[in-house]
């Protein structure tokens, strides 16, 4: 440890002297910055559209148009509140969250406790190289392999008729739609998701399974006791984060499939707001719908890492 | 830090003496639960590549997509590498994707060396102003004006510099860097080395595997980007390979060829699109083996410490 991780030794030198030693380092950061600066908090401060009755054609480049633009307070809001098809977006959002929460994310934990119970070594990386490949899949090419397996034209469809039976397309019904994509993120993120309870099932102390299992405790009593409270805090950390990002569910996914099973089933918060701002022009009434979808996402995270605290898990981040 | 993991994830193979034998009936759950799993990302990749090679004869003899093999005919992809929409979109995306991964690793790198020394002019409020980013939501319909605004709609370079910088991809070579041992560091600056020349000669070269994880992970998402050239690319000529997959696969436009001679008998349009599908899957896949035993060290690190 360098003498310059101190606070109390910083503070002695000098600006002026800190300013000749780090520039450098200022300089290396600054690119980085300045993206961040024009593409993440430009946008953010650029929600203020919401508030606006913004009109594309006012100026000449969006800049001009939103100084040209009316001021309209709330206006946007009262509409998106009052509108249907906005609520029906909500609706769709947590409904997909709720079922993913129950459908999808324990199955990583599974597979992992599975992967682990693999002895072969080289078995099981062959596994987890098969497994991971799919994350690294567009949405456009994962929504392809379910159509060419599971649409109408698919394979399955082929296998059934020649079988003589009726083949169903799940590819076009929006009463399995939310089957449909739950089966879609698991085939693409089970396998991924299981790397980093992989990595805490490693840092569970083998004396624990040892001793239990010298006090006669079986290997469904040692999972319970044993292995489970050993991931508990990753658990925790991930339920956090699902939480917070309730009114995410994924978006090229559904955009991809909104025009095959309907809006009703396929519209969610994120897609609605790309029909009603870019597809259609009301900037002002979409922004607003993002606006609240951030907002409401910023007070989830928080109160979801306030409960961490408080179930005594050491959350996202800690006050320090 | 890494190394200490590296060979705590390394179980032991053989079973310890104080575990029960396994069941037969719960050995062969849990065989088949695995092999169902494998197989259900082997077998799409399998036929579509079956598919892909198949003749006409072969696609009409299985009645659609081909799981067995008979001959292998390449008709369709001397089709889709022989000028048109597909081998444009193939360009096109190549570039996006080198020209981006280089943006990115630049930046990324840079900006996780110069937030590397705790205690350095403006440390914690710039490290602040990056991980603010986890928490504060730019908005589609305000990035979507910015990006326009600055004209890029139609430029490539829409499809780069909104998501050249991610943070977390900084947190994991950050969190790295500063594992490096200091002394290391420190010998080199008494030696009258400059923060640029530690980077490049000391560093980077400790550093390749994180470089090559986080190198992969930018380039996966250069090459599947297809959102941002929803938003902001209409021009047909500059549009990525997934766009093509898109328009192709799934809204089933037929794809234009520039190249053939006249009069070229044309391959079963199954085979392809599932060329298509091919070539959209193939620097993935071919990559990902050489850069995958990395990965579990890589993120795990930065979960830890981020």
């Amino acid at each position: 440890m360098s003498a310059r991780r101190k606070p109390s030794k910083r503070h002695r030198v000098p600006f002026r002297a800190r300013l000749r030693r780090d520039w450098p380092l200022l300089l290396m950061t600054l690119p980085g910055a300045l993206v961040l600066l024009v593409f993440h908090y430009l946008p953010a401060l650029g929600n203020v559209v919401a508030f606006q009755d913004y009109n594309p054609f006012a100026g000449d480049s969006p800049l001009q148009a939103f100084l040209g633009s009316e001021w309209i307070g709330f206006a946007n809001f009262e509409n998106l509140f009052s509108s249907d098809a906005f609520w029906e977006s909500v609706w769709n959002t947590l409904s997909i969250t709720a079922f993913q929460l129950v459908f999808f994310f324990p199955l990583p934990i599974a597979l992992a406790i599975l992967l682990n119970s693999v002895l072969s070594t080289r078995l099981r990386s062959f596994i987890q190289t098969v497994v991971y490949l799919p994350h690294f899949f567009s949405w456009v090419l994962v929504v392809t392999f379910f159509v060419q397996m599971l649409g109408g034209a698919g394979l399955l469809a082929q296998e059934m008729r020649e079988a003589g039976l009726q083949p169903w397309n799940i590819m076009t019904n929006p009463d399995t739609f939310i089957i449909l994509v739950t089966a879609e993120s698991v085939w693409k993120d089970v396998g991924w998701g299981t790397i980093i309870f992989l990595a805490a099932l490693s840092t569970i102390d083998t004396d624990l399974y040892e001793q239990s299992a010298v006090d006669g405790a079986s290997r469904w009593r040692r999972l319970w006791h044993v292995t489970l409270p050993g991931l508990r805090p990753v658990i925790v950390l991930l339920l956090i984060l699902r939480l917070g990002d309730a009114l995410s569910v994924g978006f090229e996914q559904f955009i991809l499939q909104r025009d095959a099973v309907g809006r009703g089933a396929a519209e969610v918060l994120d897609t609605f707001v790309y029909y009603h701002a870019i597809a259609t022009g009301d900037y002002g009434f979409g922004a607003a719908a993002g606006l609240f979808k951030a907002a409401i996402g910023l007070v989830l995270i928080l109160a979801a890492n306030k409960m961490a605290h408080l179930l005594g898990e050491r959350g996202i981040y800690s006050k320090s | 830090m890494s190394v200490q993991l590296a060979t705590k994830l390394r179980k032991p193979s053989r079973r310890p003496a104080w575990e029960e034998k396994p069941t037969p009936v719960g050995l062969a759950v849990k065989g088949l639960v695995l092999t169902a799993v494998v197989l259900a990302v082997l077998v799409p990749l399998w036929t579509v590549v079956v598919t892909s090679l198949s003749s006409r004869q072969t696609i009409n003899e299985a009645g659609g997509l081909v799981m067995i093999p008979k001959g292998i005919d390449a008709s369709a992809y001397v089709t889709i590498f022989s000028g048109g929409t597909v081998t444009k979109a193939l360009w096109i995306s190549t570039l996006v994707t080198v020209a981006g991964t280089a943006v990115s690793l630049l930046l990324t790198v840079l900006a996780a060396y110069g937030l590397s020394r705790p205690g350095s002019l403006g440390h914690r409020s710039l490290l602040f102003y990056f991980l603010l980013t986890f928490l504060i939501y730019p908005g589609l319909v305000p990035s979507y004006l910015v990006v326009t605004g600055l004209g890029l709609k139609d430029s490539l370079w829409s499809l780069i510099l909104p998501t050249a910088v991610s943070v977390f991809n900084l947190v994991v070579i950050r969190a790295f860097f500063q594992a490096i041992p200091q002394e290391l560091l420190d010998s080199a600056r008494i030696d009258g080395a400059g923060e640029l020349r530690i980077l490049i000669r000391i560093v980077l070269p400790l550093s390749k595997a994180v470089i090559a994880v986080v190198g992969l992970f930018y380039a996966v998402g250069y090459w599947n980007t297809w959102f941002n050239a929803l938003l902001y690319i209409d021009d047909n000529d500059k549009f990525p390979i997934q766009r093509i997959l898109q328009s192709i696969v799934l809204q089933g436009q037929s794809p234009t060829f520039s190249g053939l001679p006249v009069g070229t008998a044309m391959p079963p349009t199954l085979a392809v699109k599932m060329a298509v599908v091919v070539v959209a899957v193939a620097p993935i896949a071919i990559v990902y083996p050489f850069i995958q035993r990395h990965f579990v060290k890589g993120v795990i690190l930065g979960a830890i410490k981020g």
